[in-house]
């Protein structure tokens, strides 16, 4: 991919992205809830409107012209993706709904064939519960135990910790590529390469690293890597599960019905090869094809470049927001995306989140769905503001003054 | 007073108000003044499972009406305005009345997204639960 290090011009890019450009409560609406999902440009609502116009039928079934086309489009985005993830083969991606699918998929099918009582598995502290529950599950299921990496203060996973959980037992580790709540960049290949030394498989949560960090699962070296498409200026509902060839080949399929099949007698049933044995069923194929289109758009403006301006905005956040006294922000790491959580003293979040909406400012308050890291923090929840390729430095001094009138109201 | 009464006087003030930043500074200034709820009614059966902040609300009949408790964790000043704004329309109401009310104030004050949606700490379902006292002691 060719990509040159050259500044965006971010107030072009914001013509692609229409939903930017209206008012919340009587004033412009800064997007700043970006780490839940982003927005999504012109041309991939282009794509999805253009599917349904021209193109929709169901895939890999029919003789006829659209099916045939449909199937096409569906497929080029495998392949699209395959050089997203720069994955060996084209069958290592499976197309899941999302991250959180993709996980389910690994645990139960996976984890059911492949661990057993007193086996563990290791998370992080700073796991989403998606990757939590689904690994609860399998442990009260299959007997296995979980055990979880600590975290330092800043939020910045203990290493030296890490590797004394590690032991023959250790199964499985399924760790976060990039925290979600804080920012935080995992040292993945790191974890990956420990995790590999005592013959345990990995897999990576890639949701929040997928949009902002430069993807290669063979250099990785992953067992798995699992996204979701809505957190990478995609549709909703939509996801990739990447794995080895042989692992996935090894897993029995997970769930059962159409198109995950060679042949279906009531005697037996014989399934399909790589990847459609794990994709049961009509899958979501105009959001699958319009994925493509999404990853292109973040190609035209280049990973790079996009990463580059985040990190920008990053920076200029910190610095205006550690200004305001009684702000505190949560999650100092080494290596973080655009992702500023933060606290204030005596002042409820929800407050400041319904103070932040009033002002035309969409934020996430709470425990963003990482409850154990939040009590690991003392914390109850943060207010957190995430960045993507569209916002500016504006929209943060708007958030600066935001966070100083909620300080006032509440005074 | 009656609650429609009540109401309707609630209407009133915060028609003084053109803009919505000056009603929630309303409502957060009325979070501030609610009393603190007296420890014996702070406990789990009292607490409303919301969303985002502790909220809890008790009730003891009084003759024939119900007078109410509520309290927030002490930073969640939105939430507690709010109590205190339902506290005051239900206040030593007939249970029946209670149960039966129309609150029409919510979405007449300009509140009903903050007393509706998940943000709020679930202050819809603190309007549920002052209605099911009102039935229990109907
Ligand atoms: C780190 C992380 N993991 C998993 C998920 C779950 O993704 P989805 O809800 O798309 O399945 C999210 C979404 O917020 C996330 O941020």
């Amino acid at each position: 991919m060719q990509s040159v290090l050259a500044p965006i011009d971010i107030q072009r890019v914001r013509q692609d992205f229409p939903i930017l450009d209206q008012m919340v409560n009587g004033k412009q609406l800064v997007y700043f809830d970006n780490a839940a999902t982003n927005q999504k440009p012109i041309p991939v609502l282009n794509a999805l409107a253009h599917y349904y116009e021209h193109d929709n039928a169901n895939i890999h079934r029919g003789i006829h012209t659209l099916a045939e086309r449909a199937t096409q489009d569906f497929e080029a985005s495998r392949q699209k993706i395959k050089s997203f993830l720069n994955a060996e083969h084209i069958e290592e991606v499976i197309f899941t709904y999302g991250t959180t699918d993709g996980i389910n998929l690994v645990a139960q099918s996976y984890g059911r064939k492949f661990l057993n009582a007193g086996d563990e598995i290791i998370i992080s502290t700073l796991e989403h519960h998606s990757n939590i529950v689904p690994w609860q599950m399998l442990c009260e299921e299959r007997g296995c135990v979980l055990r979880i990496i600590p975290i330092d203060n800043n939020g910045d996973l203990l290493l030296d910790e890490y590797e004394k959980l590690l032991s023959e037992r250790t199964k499985l580790v399924a760790c976060v590529h990039v925290s979600n709540a804080l920012g935080t960049i995992n040292p993945i290949k790191t974890i990956i390469d420990m995790a590999h030394r005592v013959g345990a498989v990995v897999l990576v949560d890639g949701a929040q690293a997928s949009s902002h960090i430069e993807l290669d699962v063979q250099a990785m070296d992953c067992d798995f890597y699992v996204l979701s498409a809505h957190k990478l200026y995609g549709p909703t509902g939509m996801g990739v599960l990447y794995g080895k060839r042989d692992i996935l080949n090894a897993m029995p399929p997970y769930r059962g019905g159409g198109e995950m099949i060679k042949e279906v007698t009531f005697e037996k049933t014989t399934y399909n090869d790589l990847p459609y044995k794990f994709e049961a069923g009509t899958p979501n194929i105009a959001d699958v094809v319009a994925v493509r289109t999404a990853l292109e758009y973040m190609e035209s403006l280049g990973k790079e470049n996009i990463a580059q301006h985040e990190h920008e905005l990053l920076l200029y956040a910190t610095e205006q927001l550690s200004d305001i006294r009684g702000l505190r922000i949560v999650g100092q790491a080494k290596e973080k995306i655009g992702v500023v959580s933060f606290v204030l003293d005596g002042i409820h979040h929800q407050d400041t989140g319904v103070i932040l909406d009033q002002l035309g400012i969409a934020v996430r308050t709470g425990h963003h769905c990482t409850q154990p890291l939040m009590s690991r923090l003392g914390l109850a929840g943060t207010t957190r503001a995430s960045f993507a390729v569209y916002n500016t430095k504006d929209e943060i001094d708007r958030l600066v003054q935001g966070v100083l009138r909620v300080q006032k109201m509440m005074a | 007073m009656t609650i429609n009464e009540k109401q309707d006087e609630i209407i009133e003030e915060f028609d003084l108000f053109d803009d919505q930043l000056d009603k929630t500074q309303y409502i957060i200034d009325l979070g501030k003044k609610l009393p603190p709820m007296p420890e014996k009614y702070v406990t789990d059966e009292n607490r409303i499972m919301g969303c985002q902040s502790k909220v809890w609300l008790g009730a003891e009949p009084k003759d024939d009406a119900i007078h109410f408790y509520g309290d927030a964790e002490p930073t969640a000043q939105i939430s507690k305005g709010l109590i205190s704004l339902l506290i005051r329309v239900l206040q030593d109401q007939k249970p029946e009345d209670i149960a039966n009310a129309d609150l029409y104030f919510i979405d007449r004050v300009g509140m009903g997204s903050l007393v509706t949606s998940r943000r709020a700490g679930g202050l819809a379902a603190m309007v549920q639960r002052m209605k099911e006292h009102g039935r229990q002691h109907a």
